[in-house]
């Protein structure tokens, strides 16, 4: 250290700087966000850039491809039935004489729509109660533990046959069926990130400076905490279509002439024998639906946190 | 641990009670009678039936009489099956899906874990490429397509096994396959994680520099300890089988607990539907138990995190 014990302190000693010069602890080069680093090793991951094609796809066909053929779903020509695929029919013809192409479309786009309520009210549900038990904690958090606890040994599949049982089955009905232990999942994948959120010096530092509850939840720990909630999201929608599928083949789905991706395979598999391409195609579609929402979950997963990679 | 153990098992109970009276009130407000040819019957030989079967009573004391018949394991008679006990249906129909069933976990397991562990040595390759793809495929293809394919292929078209129907052994085989891609390909993707995560391990690096053999290094450490959370996931793949039994029975007319579930769902027989959801939530409940306090038990790091919860 330089001392300058015999001089006072005075203004030749300093010297002044371009103020450019000295920011040598900024950051240089583009920010990247978050969601920008999620972004982009989403883009690099293969299967996951596939499967966000592959649902792409199905969702663009499912809202135009009953509008874009001549036919209707519903639709009965006795004097074609069982058909194959034509110029006429493009997906061939069933047992009444629907056209197969409008009836695959129509339907995946019926067994979307279910999936996509089922996750909405999963996520409402298990949002609402899981960030209430983390965030507030103590007793409460206690009490809603031990009945989700109790909740969660149900098993999902009893639960969706017995209230398909007594209501009416219907769009609505089989995703509210699927949601009575659906969310319970979601709350304790929300009430875990809230616990270990809310102990961060963050939350500490927006409480000491007077944000509200309301506040932190929504500004701080919704943003923080919604990682896991997509990929659990992302694994609902496929889980939600088998579901659907089953309960079309055991009976419990919707009913004709309504279609959905579960009944045409199960109308398909009636007449497998001698028409098999009536299950092939639905069964095709299914698969797609399901892959393609498979390996989006995937990709967000491993962009979201690399180091849960699996 | 002991501690645990019961809290676990008083969890268990109310789970079930949960369950027992869900299902009771659920069935109470079902459309529909659950006689049979109920047009045929007069007035006065339906309220006999109704009252032969306790029918008749206020609903809390069809409650009481219902949890008095379920502590002493009567799950009552069936109305459709005239007669018979419901108990007795489950037993008949529960070895022949447990057979299918196990039987797809062992191919699960036999063709999933290898498939796993060559996918995690040989990481990025086309071998590895190809387990993932088949793993992704085996998560996104219901068995009852499959069921329906290999039927239908393997069954009608080729001739090679029995279509359907249930004897002999060559009869499981197709439903068993069926059921188990889903354990193949969940097994081959959880073993494929784990094993990358434990080959970079430092005692890993420990046995090879002793000189261990490639093999002896893969069998006696990498895979036994990927092996061991495996048996977490056994939980969610019985139940999954569980699941896909219903359907898969149903399709290949097989006599077990599935199809005779679906059947009672179809005619609409009350005893029925409550018995066989009783039995199989036990069944969930008790298989989660066992398996949490399996893996407890082997692997001490566990129990001390589930004890602290």
């Amino acid at each position: 250290m330089i001392r300058h014990s015999s001089k006072q302190v005075s203004p030749e000693l300093f010297e002044w700087l371009e103020s450019s010069s000295w920011d040598g602890d900024r950051t240089t080069g583009k920010r990247v966000s978050f969601w920008g680093d999620v972004w982009r090793r989403f883009w690099e991951n293969k299967g996951a850039v596939i499967g966000l094609i592959i649902v792409l796809l199905v969702g663009i066909m499912a809202l135009l491809g009953p509008a874009i053929s001549p036919h209707t779903y519903y639709e009965q020509r006795l004097e074609h039935t069982n058909e194959a695929p034509s110029w006429q029919f493009w997906f061939g013809t069933d047992d009444l004489g629907r056209d197969l192409w409008t009836r695959t479309w129509y339907g995946a786009g019926v067994s979307l729509q279910i999936a996509l309520l089922a996750a909405l009210i999963d996520l409402i549900l298990g949002v609402s109660y899981g960030s209430i038990s983390g965030y507030f904690g103590g007793r409460l958090d206690l009490v809603m533990q031990r009945m989700l606890e109790v909740l969660y040994g149900i098993p999902t599949l009893i639960v969706i046959i017995l209230i398909l049982i007594v209501f009416e089955p219907g769009i609505v009905a089989i995703a509210l069926a699927m949601s009575v232990t659906g969310w319970i999942n979601m709350a304790r994948v929300v009430r875990g990130q809230m616990l270990t959120l809310k102990t961060k010096e963050f939350i500490l530092a927006a409480s000491a400076l007077g944000a509200s509850h309301y506040r932190i939840l929504m500004k701080h720990l919704f943003p923080n905490a919604m990682g896991p909630v997509i990929v659990m999201l992302m694994f609902t929608i496929p889980q939600a279509i088998f579901f659907e599928a089953f309960l079309s083949f055991i009976g419990l789905g919707i009913r004709p002439p309504e279609a959905s991706l579960g009944m045409l395979v199960q109308q398909g598999f009636q007449v497998l024998q001698f028409s098999p391409i009536q299950l092939i195609i639905p069964a095709t579609v299914l698969g797609l639906i399901m892959l393609g929402f498979n390996l989006l979950g995937d990709g967000l997963r491993d962009a979201l946190d690399p180091k849960l990679r699996r | 641990m002991g501690k645990y153990v019961l809290q676990r098992v008083i969890y268990m109970v109310v789970t079930l009670w949960v369950i027992a009276t869900f299902t009771f009130f659920l069935m109470h407000t079902l459309p529909g009678s659950p006689l049979k040819n109920e047009e045929r019957l007069s007035p006065e030989l339906q309220e006999q039936i109704l009252a032969e079967y306790g029918l008749d009573q206020p609903l809390p004391i069809q409650y009481v009489q219902y949890f008095k018949r379920l502590l002493v394991g009567d799950l009552g008679i069936s109305f459709y099956y005239d007669g018979r006990k419901v108990t007795d249906l489950i037993a008949g129909g529960f070895p022949v899906s447990a057979h299918i069933g196990l039987q797809a976990i062992l191919i699960g397991v036999l063709v999933g874990v290898p498939l796993g562990c060559i996918a995690a040595l040989r990481r990025g390759t086309a071998v590895d490429n190809a387990a993932t793809l088949v793993a992704i495929l085996g998560v996104s293809v219901p068995s009852f397509v499959l069921a329906a394919l290999l039927s239908y292929y393997v069954g009608v078209v080729w001739g090679i096994l029995p279509a359907g129907l249930w004897g002999s052994w060559k009869h499981s085989i197709l439903p068993s396959l069926s059921l188990s891609v889903l354990v193949i390909a969940q097994m081959a993707r959880f073993i494929r994680t784990e094993m990358l995560e434990v080959l970079g391990q430092d005692y890993i690096k420990t046995a090879k520099a002793k000189g261990l053999s490639q093999s002896v290094v893969v069998m006696r450490h990498a895979l036994r300890n990927s092996l061991i959370p495996a048996i977490t996931i056994l939980g969610p793949l019985m139940i999954n089988i569980l699941t896909g039994s219903l359907v898969v029975e149903h399709i290949f007319a097989i006599p077990g607990m599935g199809e005779m579930f679906v059947q009672s769902i179809v005619v609409n027989d009350y005893t029925g539907i409550m018995g066989v959801t009783l039995f199989y939530s036990l069944l969930i409940i008790i298989v989660i138990f066992v398996i949490d306090i399996l893996y407890g038990l082997i692997d001490p790091r566990i129990r001390i995190a589930g004890v602290k919860e």
